[in-house]
C-alpha cells in the first residue's frame, strides 16, 4: 500500500488527511505540537471570504470561491460552527468610492453572488452601531465566520476514525531521499517513509521545501493581533465588517464569532521569529483605536482575551500548490489568507491529484460523518435531561461562564486525538473561553486532565509539554 | 417544577446568613442552591486570620467564621443542594438548576435570593500586552491552588494589582518560599485594606510600587519575566521609566467583578457603578420578589458587612412572601456625589416605617481630612469627620429613624464628602 505522509496538522493539513483517507493509502500526519491546530489555524480571523478580495485569475480566487460554496454541508456533515452572515466593507471617504467600485467589480470577475454596494442609509438598516462617518459600503452576502480551530479538530477526528495515523510532538528536522519515496526524519530521532510528502508546515514550509526543493521558498511570518470582545457585546454587529484598505493601511474588521463574541483585529507587521505569538502595546492599542472607527461604541472594559496569529506569507504572492521539482514531493505552502476558506477545496483539489499520481483507488467504508461533543449551553432542556440521564457528568457544571459540564471534558479528552492540555480541552469544549478566561476552572479541567489520562496534576500544561502550570508544594 | 417559597442562590457566607435569617424570621420553605461541594464559598479557601472581627468579636479564619454559619444553617435543619449550578432564574421567578443526582430542577418560587458573590477580573480586562504562556494566575485561582489544592502556582512571582487578594497571595507565597519581587499598583494608592498593606507587605518588605504597570510579559512556554514602567497622571505607560524583572509567574489581583449573569437573566436592572442589581432598603431589585446581598450586590472587603446585609435580605424576603399586596415602589432616591462614587441601597421607600438604616459605600480617590455627610432635603442629617477614606476600604453610615423620616419626608437623601 503507498504511504503519504503530511506534515503539519493546521487545518491544511488536517483537511487533506481527511479527503486522502477516502482512498485505498496508509496517511500519516507528523505535528510538531502536542495537539492539531496548535498554529496559525487557532488565531485568525475565522472569516469564511465571499471572494472579492482575491487578484482574479489566482489559485487564492479559485480556491477561495470553491472553498466558500462547500460550507454548508461541511459543517454539517463534520459538525463544526458555520454561519453564513454576511459582511460588509466600509468606504470611510468619499473619494475612495470608485475603489469601492473595482473591488465589487473584482468580485464580479471572480464569481461572487449576492454582492451589493449600499448607500449609508441601507448600511445603518442592517447594521445600526455602525459609524455615521461613511460614503458607502459594499454588502456581500456569502461571507460567513466559523470557527477555525474546531473546523480543523473535525477534520482531523474524522480523518482519525477514517484510519489516519496522527502522530503528534513530531517535528520534522531532515527529509532524505529513500528507494522511490522520502525518508522523513524527526527530532526526537524517528522517521517515517512516505511514497509521498505533503508539506502543509504553514509558516515553517519555507523550511520543509528548502531540505528537498531546488526551488526555494521565502515565507515571511506577518503577525496578526486581536482584542476579544465578551458574549454582552454581541448586539454590536451579527454582520461582519471590514473596513476598506487605504492609504492609512489595511483596514481592522468587527466580527461576530459563531460562539456570540465579538472579534477585532488584526493588525499587520512583519516579524523575525516566526513564533512570535506575543501581543504588543503599540498594536492592541491600533487594534482598538481602529475598530472603532468602524463602531464607536466599542468599550474596551468588555474585552476578555488577546491574542495574535502569524500569516504564512509567501513572496510568490499566492498559494503555491502541486508537486514540487522533486517528484513525490508536494507542497501545499503560502497557504495565508483565505486559507481557511479555501481549505475544504484544496484538499478535495490535492487528494484528487495525488490520488491520480500515485493511482489509488477509492476504498470501502469511508465514513463521512462525525458528530462533535454535545455543547451543554446550547441544547434544549429535553436533550440535556436525555444526556445527564445517559451520564451524569452532563450535570456538572465545571466552567461556569460557557456552561461546559465535566461529561464534555471527559469526552473531549477520550475522543481520538482527545486533548492533553488545558488549551486543548479549551478549544474542544470552550472550558475557560468565557470572561473569566478559566480563573475558576483552571484547576478543575487540570484535575480531570490527570484523571482521565492517567498522569500527576503538576505534569498537566497549558499548552506546550514540559512547560508546567504549577509545582507540588514542597513540605 | 417544585414549588418552593425561597430560594436562595450560593452557599456562601451571604446565602448562608440569609437563609438562617428568613428561617428565623418564620419561613420553614427554602433551599439554598450550591455548585461547590461544601458551603461556605470564597472563605473556604481564605485561610488567613481577620474575619468576624465585628460579628463575634474574635478574630476567625475564613473557613472558621463559615463554619458558624454553616452550624446555624444545619441547626435549623435548612435545605440545601451542593454540586448544584444555577442555570437560569426568571423573571417570573423559575429557577433552573442541574446536578449529576437530579437532573435538571426546576423551582418555581415565590422569592429568590441571589447571593452568588463574585469573580476576578482577568488580564483579558485590562490589556496587559506580552506572552500568552503560562505562569499567569488570578490571585484567587494561585490561592485556591495553594490552600486547597495544595500545589504552587510557581517560585518567582510579580502580582500586578494591590486588591486585598494580591496583598494577601504576597505574603501566602513568601510563607511558601516563594520570592515575591514586587507588587505593582497602576493607581498611586492601593485598592486594599490598609492593614493587609502593613500585615502582608511592609512586614516582609516586599516592593510596592505604586503608579506602575506591566507593559509587557516575556515567555516562552512559561513567563520568564515582565516589563514595569511608570505611568503618568493619565495612567499611560511612560516607556522610558521600563524595567525587566526576571519571574516566572505573575498575579492578577485586578478588582473583583460582581457575578450577575442570573440577575440578567432575570431582567434584574444592574447599576454601571457596582456591577450589582440596583436595590431598595430591603435588599429588592428591580423585579419583585427577587433579592440580592453580598458580593454579587457590592464587593465587600470584610465578611461581617456581607453578614449583616444578608440576614437583612433574609428577613426581607421573608416579609415579601407573606404579603398580601405587591410591594408599592414609591421612593426616595439615595444619590451620591462630591466623591462618593457609589451607595448601596440606591432606594429608599418613602412609607415604610424604619428604625434604622444602614447606608455603604466607597469613594473614588483618598481624601484626607474630610467630612462623610448625608443630606435630607437642604440639612444635614447626619455628618462625621475622616482623617483618611480611601477606595479600598467601605464606608458606612447609619441612619437612625428619625433622620429616616426626614429624608422619606424631604424626598431627597445625598450622601457625599464635604472638604474642610
Ligand atoms: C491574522 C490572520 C487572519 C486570518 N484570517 C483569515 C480569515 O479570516 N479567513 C481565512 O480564510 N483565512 C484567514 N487566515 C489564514 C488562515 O488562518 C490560514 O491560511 C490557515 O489557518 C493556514 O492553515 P495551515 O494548516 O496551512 O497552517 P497552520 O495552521 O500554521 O498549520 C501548520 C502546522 O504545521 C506544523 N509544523 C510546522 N513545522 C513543522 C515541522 N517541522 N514538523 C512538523 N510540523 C510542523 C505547525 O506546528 C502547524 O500546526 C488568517 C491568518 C492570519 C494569520
Ligand atoms: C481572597 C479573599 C480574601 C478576603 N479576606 C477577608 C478578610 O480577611 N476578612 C474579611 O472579613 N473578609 C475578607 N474577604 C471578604 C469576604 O470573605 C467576602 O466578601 C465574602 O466571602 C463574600 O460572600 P458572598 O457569599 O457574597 O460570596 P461568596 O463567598 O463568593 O459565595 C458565593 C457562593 O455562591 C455560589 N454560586 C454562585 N453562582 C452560583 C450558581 N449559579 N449556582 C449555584 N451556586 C452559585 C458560589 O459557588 C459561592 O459558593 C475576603 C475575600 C476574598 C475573596
Amino acid at each position: 500500500m503507498k504511504k503519504i505522509i503530511v506534515i503539519g496538522g493546521g487545518v491544511t493539513g488536517c483537511s487533506i488527511a481527511r479527503e486522502l483517507v477516502r482512498y485505498d493509502t496508509e496517511v500519516t500526519v507528523l505535528e510538531r505540537f502536542n495537539d492539531v491546530s496548535s498554529g496559525t489555524t487557532k488565531a485568525n480571523s475565522g472569516i469564511v471570504h465571499a471572494g472579492f478580495d482575491a487578484k482574479p485569475g489566482t489559485l487564492k480566487a479559485k480556491f477561495n470561491m470553491l472553498g466558500n460554496a462547500m460550507f454548508e454541508k461541511l459543517s454539517k456533515e463534520l459538525d463544526f460552527p458555520f454561519k453564513r452572515n454576511g459582511a460588509f466593507v466600509l468606504c470611510f471617504d468619499k473619494e475612495d468610492l470608485p475603489r469601492l467600485r473595482e473591488l465589487y467589480d473584482r468580485g464580479i470577475k471572480n464569481g461572487v453572488e449576492d454582492m451589493f454596494l449600499l448607500t449609508p442609509e441601507e448600511v445603518w438598516d442592517i447594521e445600526p452601531n455602525i459609524t455615521h462617518d461613511i460614503a458607502g459600503a459594499l454588502y456581500a452576502k456569502t461571507s460567513g465566520i466559523v470557527s477555525p480551530y474546531e473546523m480543523a479538530i473535525a477534520y482531523a477526528e474524522n480523518a482519525a476514525v477514517n484510519g489516519c495515523n496522527f502522530e503528534l510532538e513530531k517535528k520534522v528536522v531532515d527529509i532524505q531521499k529513500e528507494g522511490e519515496g522520502w525518508k522523513v526524519i524527526c527530532e526526537d530521532g524517528s522517521s517515517y517513509y512516505g511514497d509521498m510528502v505533503i508539506n502543509c508546515a504553514g509558516v515553517h514550509a519555507d523550511e520543509i521545501n528548502n531540505l528537498v526543493c531546488d526551488k526555494k521558498l521565502t515565507i515571511i511570518p506577518r503577525k496578526g493581533e486581536y482584542m476579544l470582545y465578551d458574549k454582552t457585546c454581541s448586539f454590536i454587529t451579527s454582520t461582519t465588517i471590514f473596513q476598506m484598505p487605504s492609504k492609512m493601511g489595511k483596514g481592522i474588521l468587527v466580527a461576530p464569532t459563531t460562539h456570540g463574541n465579538i472579534i477585532t483585529g488584526p493588525t499587520a507587521k512583519d516579524v523575525q521569529d516566526k513564533e512570535d505569538l506575543d501581543t504588543t502595546f503599540e498594536g492592541l492599542n491600533e487594534v482598538y483605536d481602529k475598530a472603532r472607527k468602524s463602531v464607536p461604541s466599542l468599550n474596551k472594559k468588555f474585552v476578555i482575551t488577546q491574542f495574535s496569529g502569524i500569516r504564512a506569507h509567501c513572496t510568490e504572492d499566492d498559494f503555491v500548490i502541486g508537486e514540487s521539482d522533486k517528484k513525490g514531493f508536494y507542497n501545499v505552502a503560502g497557504i495565508e489568507s483565505p486559507g481557511l476558506t479555501s481549505a475544504p477545496a484544496i484538499a478535495v483539489y490535492v487528494a484528487e491529484d495525488i490520488a491520480d499520481k500515485l493511482d489509488l483507488k477509492k476504498k470501502k467504508g469511508f465514513v463521512a460523518k462525525r458528530k462533535a461533543i454535545p455543547h451543554f449551553a446550547i441544547l434544549p432542556d429535553r436533550e440535556r435531561e436525555k444526556l445527564i440521564k445517559e451520564n451524569p457528568l452532563y450535570g456538572k457544571v465545571i466552567c461556569r461562564c460557557e456552561v461546559v459540564t465535566e461529561g464534555e471534558i471527559v469526552d473531549a479528552i477520550n475522543r481520538p486525538i482527545g486533548a492533553k492540555t488545558v488549551d486543548g480541552v479549551k478549544r474542544r469544549t470552550r472550558a475557560g473561553m468565557g470572561r473569566c478566561q478559566s480563573g475558576f476552572c483552571l484547576e478543575r479541567v487540570m484535575e480531570i486532565l490527570a484523571r482521565e489520562l492517567g498522569v500527576d496534576f503538576e505534569t498537566i500544561a497549558k499548552n506546550e509539554s514540559g512547560k508546567y502550570i504549577v509545582y507540588r508544594k514542597e513540605k | 417544577m417544585i414549588n418552593k417559597n425561597l430560594v436562595i442562590i450560593g452557599g456562601g457566607p451571604a446565602g448562608l446568613a440569609a437563609a438562617k435569617s428568613a428561617y428565623d424570621s418564620g419561613e420553614r420553605d427554602i433551599v439554598i442552591l450550591e455548585r461547590e461541594s461544601v458551603l461556605g464559598g470564597v472563605l473556604n479557601q481564605c485561610i488567613h486570620n481577620g474575619f468576624g472581627l465585628h460579628t463575634f468579636k474574635e478574630e476567625l479564619t475564613g473557613p472558621e467564621y463559615a463554619s458558624r454559619y454553616i452550624q446555624e444553617v444545619q441547626k435549623r435543619g435548612i435545605e440545601y443542594k451542593l454540586d448544584t449550578t444555577v442555570l437560569n432564574v426568571s423573571d417570573k421567578k423559575i429557577v433552573t438548576a442541574v446536578n449529576e443526582k437530579d437532573g435538571l430542577l426546576k423551582y418555581k418560587a415565590k422569592a429568590v435570593i441571589l447571593a452568588c458573590g463574585c469573580r476576578e477580573r482577568p488580564r483579558g480586562g485590562i490589556n496587559v500586552a506580552g506572552s500568552r504562556c503560562a505562569g499567569i494566575f488570578s490571585a484567587g485561582t494561585a490561592q485556591k491552588l495553594i490552600n486547597i489544592d495544595g500545589y504552587m502556582p510557581g517560585k518567582e512571582v510579580v502580582i500586578l494589582g494591590s486588591g486585598d487578594i494580591g496583598l494577601i497571595m504576597a505574603r501566602r507565597m513568601t510563607f511558601e518560599g516563594a520570592k515575591v519581587k514586587a507588587v505593582v499598583e497602576l493607581m498611586p494608592y492601593s485598592s486594599g485594606l490598609n492593614r493587609n498593606i502593613v500585615q502582608c507587605i511592609k512586614d516582609f518588605n516586599i516592593p510596592l510600587l505604586f503608579s506602575h504597570t506591566i507593559v509587557d510579559i516575556k515567555g516562552e512556554g512559561r513567563v520568564s519575566s515582565v516589563v514595569i514602567a511608570k505611568v503618568d497622571e493619565n495612567l499611560q505607560p511612560i516607556m522610558s521609566t521600563a524595567q525587566e524583572i526576571k519571574c516566572d509567574t505573575i498575579l492578577l489581583s485586578i478588582g473583583l467583578l460582581p457575578e450577575n449573569e442570573l440577575a440578567k437573566s432575570a431582567s434584574v436592572q444592574l447599576s454601571p457603578v457596582t456591577g450589582g442589581a440596583i436595590v431598595d432598603e430591603n435588599m429588592m431589585t428591580s423585579v419583585d420578589g427577587i433579592f440580592e446581598c453580598g458580593n454579587v450586590l457590592h464587593v465587600h472587603d470584610l465578611v461581617d458587612f456581607v453578614s449583616m446585609e444578608s440576614e437583612d435580605a433574609g428577613r426581607s424576603a421573608v416579609e415579601y412572601i407573606n404579603r398580601k399586596s405587591k410591594p408599592k415602589r414609591d421612593y426616595v432616591e439615595i444619590k451620591c456625589s462630591g466623591g462618593v462614587r457609589y451607595v448601596v441601597p440606591q432606594y429608599l421607600s418613602k412609607s415604610d416605617k424604619l428604625d434604622k438604616l444602614q447606608l455603604k459605600m466607597r469613594v473614588n480617590n483618598v481624601y484626607k481630612d474630610t467630612r462623610l455627610v448625608v443630606l435630607a432635603g437642604d440639612e444635614e442629617i447626619y455628618s462625621k469627620k475622616k482623617q483618611i477614606v480611601t477606595p479600598g476600604e467601605m464606608e458606612s453610615v447609619i441612619l437612625n429613624k428619625e433622620m429616616i423620616e426626614k429624608a422619606q419626608k424631604s424626598d431627597k437623601l445625598e450622601v457625599m464628602l464635604k472638604g474642610e
